[in-house]
């Protein structure tokens, strides 16, 4: 009963309000985030126990862990659509990877910010070369190369091409320089899975875990709904876009 | 009347490498800038450490691949500036061969800059920091080898997607150095031990990892090349 109340129950609410609530995602689904966002935080500054070892500086867990998990979850989005566009291309499946990789890279950001704030009182440094912070540095990077290449390409169907592209490659690339930084600096530090944090801690990490999942669909979905109005814009009007001879003219080397 | 059979993947590969390497061989444009550049960077590393040759040495196969990552986004930036001269990108595209064919004949010509301005410099090297090579001439250049193969592949198909961006001097390291870590990171180290020696024997994961990288990044340029060029 426990468990489907905190674990299944949430999930359903998220995916009624996604299919059947399709129409009233827009409204409902931050509200329902801000919700669990309380519940969850509540839960986690005031109920659960502090930390043996870390103190009361551990509840930074509530929000670190959920934002990495769901940035994966942004980016493996981006990911998916990526491939999807090279299969069968369309506007919807664009504009849901630019929307995704934007918000993966804030919750990403988010996330590596409140790991060094963390580290700092606990590892007494806010940075330190460990294979996960690395690769999580280097993934801001690349995201970051993504976004740009967006902004630095004005033909909409060539920029959708190329930043699928450069999504599968990136993509590819995580697994590879987390095994490479791994053998270049192997600093032993044990994964955390529910099985690590203690039932009590479990609780808070799970529904701010569901808070930020669904806050990040109300994000991708405002992005995803400005993304496309950008696409169906473009592709309406292409005589906005700057012609060849505008680009001819620009000074060669000067954006 | 018969028809003239396609012309096949690799001949086609062949006769756009020799297409490249004689327009390197006539102008020889690249390959000065890119030594002199490669050079500049060594020495650039040696005025900002101090002269202090045991840091040098100690270090030299990092800086090493380091001039060399800084000079292959010249190389590739313009193995792609000189098809967009006359439009030549676009006859490329029109004629009756595979698009992967493009793909191929520019990896294979930027490996080949790159593996001849890593033997370049490493003689260089030899005399700038004092570096002695315990491994053998022959590991030098496995990892040379291994090493450009692994900057040229990503690189080539980011270099297409840039030379026809805004922003393309940027856009390049941008995309291209994220993604290079691995290689970069495993080239350096395998460059580190065949200087100093490899006692524990550590270089035949270095290798493998390289070799791996190179198997995912050549696949999937190889397959994905076709789509960033088509128009």
């Amino acid at each position: 009963m426990f468990v489907f109340t905190t674990a299944v129950l949430p999930l359903l609410i998220l995916v009624l309000l996604v299919t059947v609530g399709r129409k009233f995602a827009h409204v409902t689904m931050p509200i329902y985030a801000l919700i669990l966002l309380g519940i969850g935080h509540f839960i986690g500054l005031a109920v659960a126990p502090p930390d043996r070892e870390m103190g009361d500086v551990q509840r930074i867990m509530y929000a670190h862990v959920p934002a990495v998990w769901v940035a994966m979850v942004a980016l493996t989005t981006n990911f998916v659509c990526s491939v999807m566009y090279l299969f069968k291309p369309g506007w919807k499946t664009d504009s849901l990877a630019e929307a995704s990789a934007e918000v993966g890279l804030v919750f990403g950001a988010v996330g590596v910010l409140l790991g060094a704030i963390w580290g700092r009182p606990t590892w007494g440094v806010y940075w330190t070369w460990d294979p996960r912070l690395t690769t999580a540095a280097i993934l801001l990077v690349a995201y970051m190369g993504y976004m740009a290449l967006r902004r630095f390409v004005e033909d909409p169907e060539k920029r959708a091409v190329w930043s699928s592209v450069v999504g599968i490659i990136a993509a590819v690339d995580l697994p590879i320089i987390w095994f490479s930084v791994k053998w270049w600096r192997s600093l032993h530090q044990v994964q955390s899975t529910p099985k690590t944090v203690d039932p009590a801690m479990q609780l808070p990490l799970r529904i701010s875990a569901y808070a930020f999942l669904a806050l990040a669909i109300a994000f991708i979905m405002y992005r995803y709904r400005i993304a496309l109005a950008e696409r169906n814009a473009e592709v309406a009007l292409p005589e906005a876009l700057p012609t060849d001879e505008a680009s001819a003219k620009r000074t060669p080397g000067v954006a | 009347m018969s028809r003239p059979a396609p012309i096949g993947l690799l001949r086609a590969s062949m006769v756009l490498l020799r297409k490249d390497l004689l327009i390197e061989w006539r102008t020889r444009a690249r390959l000065n800038a890119l030594v002199f550049f490669a050079l500049s960077t060594l020495l650039l590393f040696s005025f900002a450490l101090g002269p202090d040759t045991k840091l040098l040495e100690r270090n030299a196969g990092g800086y090493l691949w380091l001039a060399i990552l800084f000079a292959s986004t010249l190389s590739l930036g313009e193995s792609f500036r000189i098809e967009a001269e006359n439009a030549c990108l676009d006859g490329l595209r029109m004629a009756p061969a595979d698009a992967r064919a493009i793909f191929l004949s520019k990896a294979v010509g930027n490996t080949l800059l790159l593996v001849l301005l890593g033997s370049l410099l490493i003689p260089v090297m030899v005399a700038l920091y004092g570096v002695k090579v315990v491994l053998g001439v022959e590991h030098v250049l496995a990892t040379l080898v291994l090493g450009c193969m692994a900057l040229a592949a990503p690189g080539t198909v980011y270099a297409a997607i840039a030379s026809n961006a805004r922003a393309r001097d940027v856009l390049l390291p941008l995309l291209l150095f994220p993604l290079i870590v691995p290689a970069l990171l495993a080239a350096a180290k395998g460059m580190t031990l065949v200087l100093q020696g490899d006692p524990m024997n550590q270089l035949k994961s270095w290798y493998g990892l390289l070799g791996g990288f190179n198997l995912i990044y050549w696949g999937l340029g190889f397959l994905l090349f076709p789509r960033v060029i088509e128009d």
